[in-house]
């Protein structure tokens, strides 16, 4: 006996629906448990006091202003590098061997495992340009890695500037560079925010590429040639090494709202471009 | 006589640097433009010196094939560690493909459009969750689970898979969804016309036409599956041993990497760094792979 398709559509449409239930269940679930466990601790002391007793006792500021420090470094290297190369792709070239080599790079970039970036940080950086484990180390490793997140999102928000904006933008007579930075760039600006704004969210995701270039020192960091532990390294040592499950859930329950909120502007940026392009 | 011809000049005078000026603006940003592309001969390069002599030393089968790691007497052999990768990664995919693919058929052919702005930026939140708190959820709620209810150490293949296959899920969904929105909207319209129903539509022509996208969707997830490092570490045991069944503990090529980097020295870490090149292959074979399936794709969009 043959089913009916009409059957076979409603059982298929049913499981779709059971696998996405699932998905956001376990989405909410991870959320929900981490901010239950760790909110509790999340104080005013735990968030401006140093770690004492290798995290057992104490707070989190150092790990906050080194992840900040880290952040801060690896986007004002990277977003100018990326955004030109979308303007380039973009704007200044044809498509042909050249570009498809350029996007080759960053799309296989992109792909490279972080412990891969984290050894290599180790030996150019860290090694043979002597910066050892330092914050500067763990922000050029990440600027790198974060790269192609922001090539992407610029070309894609470059893209959607209509192209009657270049068209009135030449006829009033200004050169290729006017209309791309007066422009061009203006008009696609919350897309390119919304790049460097993910870019932020993966850098304070990111632990395996900082472990061997920024280092894991628990002090507070004077400058950019310190070593300094981040947030999710943090908590990888406090939950791993059992030191203190309360201060781990904590410190997770942190960075789990760090993440909201960096996602939800994201999200908010995004809205904004559409609305505005589209 | 004089002012039309000198304005004239001043003009073209203005223009030529005008034009010398965009020129140096275009290769500047070629310059900046290959970073990137740089970047990545630059890790290779690296990573290659560092790691390429000690294989040699060893000999590539007894590097690749030996299963004895024992740094203290000089015995280097990550076969276990490539079994190790290729179990979790393949048990990552089937949770990844199944889930992700769900969502992505869904999301673009069934969902209402409110739903759908829900939906997806959770997947996309999903993906934004750090990998230790991914792991730190897999230790506390899924290993005791597994130990109490399948046997076994609890630390797992299997735990490994899971936690490895909703993080990889965002990549295989958004891929996915791309590769179905691009499906053109007369395909769908001339096999609804021909009395197919939606399911129908979507698995016979839909998916078959979104064929290659979803491959080199699943082909990247692999790749961020294989990559994956402390997720793993906290999940997987972490024994030298070949796995014998889904619930033993293994150890990947990255967790090798990432557990004895901080004290390694000499040939050990030298064989730490080739465990990387074998990694830095892999990886670069299925990047390589994925991007050569989706161009076959936009080629054949182009010739339509």
């Amino acid at each position: 006996m043959r089913i009916a398709p009409k059957h076979t559509e409603r059982a298929a449409v049913a499981i779709m629906w059971i696998l996405a239930s699932v998905m956001m269940g376990v989405l909410v679930f991870i959320i929900a448990y981490v901010l239950a466990h760790g909110l509790p601790h999340v104080t005013w002391t735990f968030l401006t006091a140093s770690p004492e007793s290798m995290g057992r006792e104490g707070g989190i500021l150092p790990m906050i202003v080194g992840t900040l420090w880290i952040i801060g470094l690896a986007v004002a290297l990277a977003a100018p590098i990326g955004v030109a190369t979308a303007v380039y792709l973009t704007e200044y070239t044809r498509e042909g061997r050249l570009t498809d080599v350029i996007r080759f790079g960053s799309d296989c970039l992109a792909g490279i495992p972080s412990i891969i970036f984290g050894l290599f940080g180790l030996v150019l950086f860290g090694i043979m340009l002597g910066l050892g484990f330092s914050i500067i180390s763990g922000a050029l490793t990440v600027a790198l890695m974060v790269l192609p997140t922001i090539i992407r999102t610029s070309e894609e928000a470059i893209r959607a500037v209509p192209r009657a904006y270049r068209d009135v933008s030449y006829g009033l007579g200004s050169t290729r560079w006017q209309m791309v930075t007066r422009v061009v760039l203006k008009s696609a600006l919350p897309g390119i925010a919304t790049g460097i704004v993910l870019a932020i969210g993966r850098t304070i995701s990111e632990t395996a590429a900082l472990m061997f270039t920024a280092g894991s020192a628990l002090g507070m960091p004077h400058s950019i040639f310190d070593s300094s532990r981040t947030l999710a390294l943090h908590f990888y040592i406090l939950a791993l090494e059992g030191i203190s499950m309360s201060k781990a859930y904590a410190t997770a329950a942190v960075l789990v709202l760090a993440i909201l909120v960096i996602n939800l502007s994201a999200y908010a940026l995004m809205r904004r471009f559409v609305a505005r392009v589209v | 006589m004089t002012a039309p011809t000198t304005m004239i000049m001043r003009a073209m005078a203005a223009v030529r640097h005008g034009l010398r000026r965009e020129n140096l603006i275009a290769a500047g940003l070629l310059v900046l433009a290959l970073s990137a592309i740089s970047g990545l001969a630059l890790i290779a390069a690296f990573i290659f010196k560092e790691g390429v002599p000690i294989i040699l030393k060893i000999g590539v089968g007894r590097f690749i094939f030996s299963s004895d790691w024992h740094p203290l007497e000089g015995e280097f052999g990550i076969f276990p560690m490539i079994v190790g990768s290729l179990w979790v990664t393949v048990g990552a995919m089937v949770i990844a493909v199944v889930f992700g693919l769900g969502c992505a058929v869904l999301l673009t052919q069934f969902c209402p459009k409110q739903l759908v702005s829900i939906i997806k930026p959770s997947i996309e939140l999903l993906a934004g969750i750090p990998s230790v708190v991914y792991g730190f959820i897999g230790v506390v709620i899924l290993v005791p689970f597994i130990r109490d209810w399948l046997g076994g150490p609890g630390l797992s293949v299997l735990a490994s898979s899971i936690v490895l296959g909703v993080m990889t899920l965002p990549t295989v969904t958004s891929i996915s969804v791309d590769a179905l929105q691009a499906v053109p909207l007369p395909y769908r319209e001339g096999s609804i016309a021909l009395g197919a129903t939606q399911w129908q539509t979507t698995h016979m022509v839909v998916l078959k036409a979104a064929r290659s996208g979803i491959v080199a969707a699943v082909i990247l997830g692999m790749g961020r599956a294989i990559g994956e490092t402390m997720a793993v570490i906290m999940v997987a045991g972490n024994t030298l041993d070949l796995p014998h069944s889904i619930l033993d503990p293994v150890r990947t090529l990255t967790s090798n990497i990432a557990l004895e980097m901080g004290y390694a020295a000499g040939d050990h870490q030298k064989a730490l760094f080739a465990t990387g090149v074998t990694l830095f292959v892999i990886i670069m074979i299925l990047n390589t792979i994925a991007l050569l399936v989706s161009r076959r794709r936009g080629a054949r969009a182009r010739n339509r």
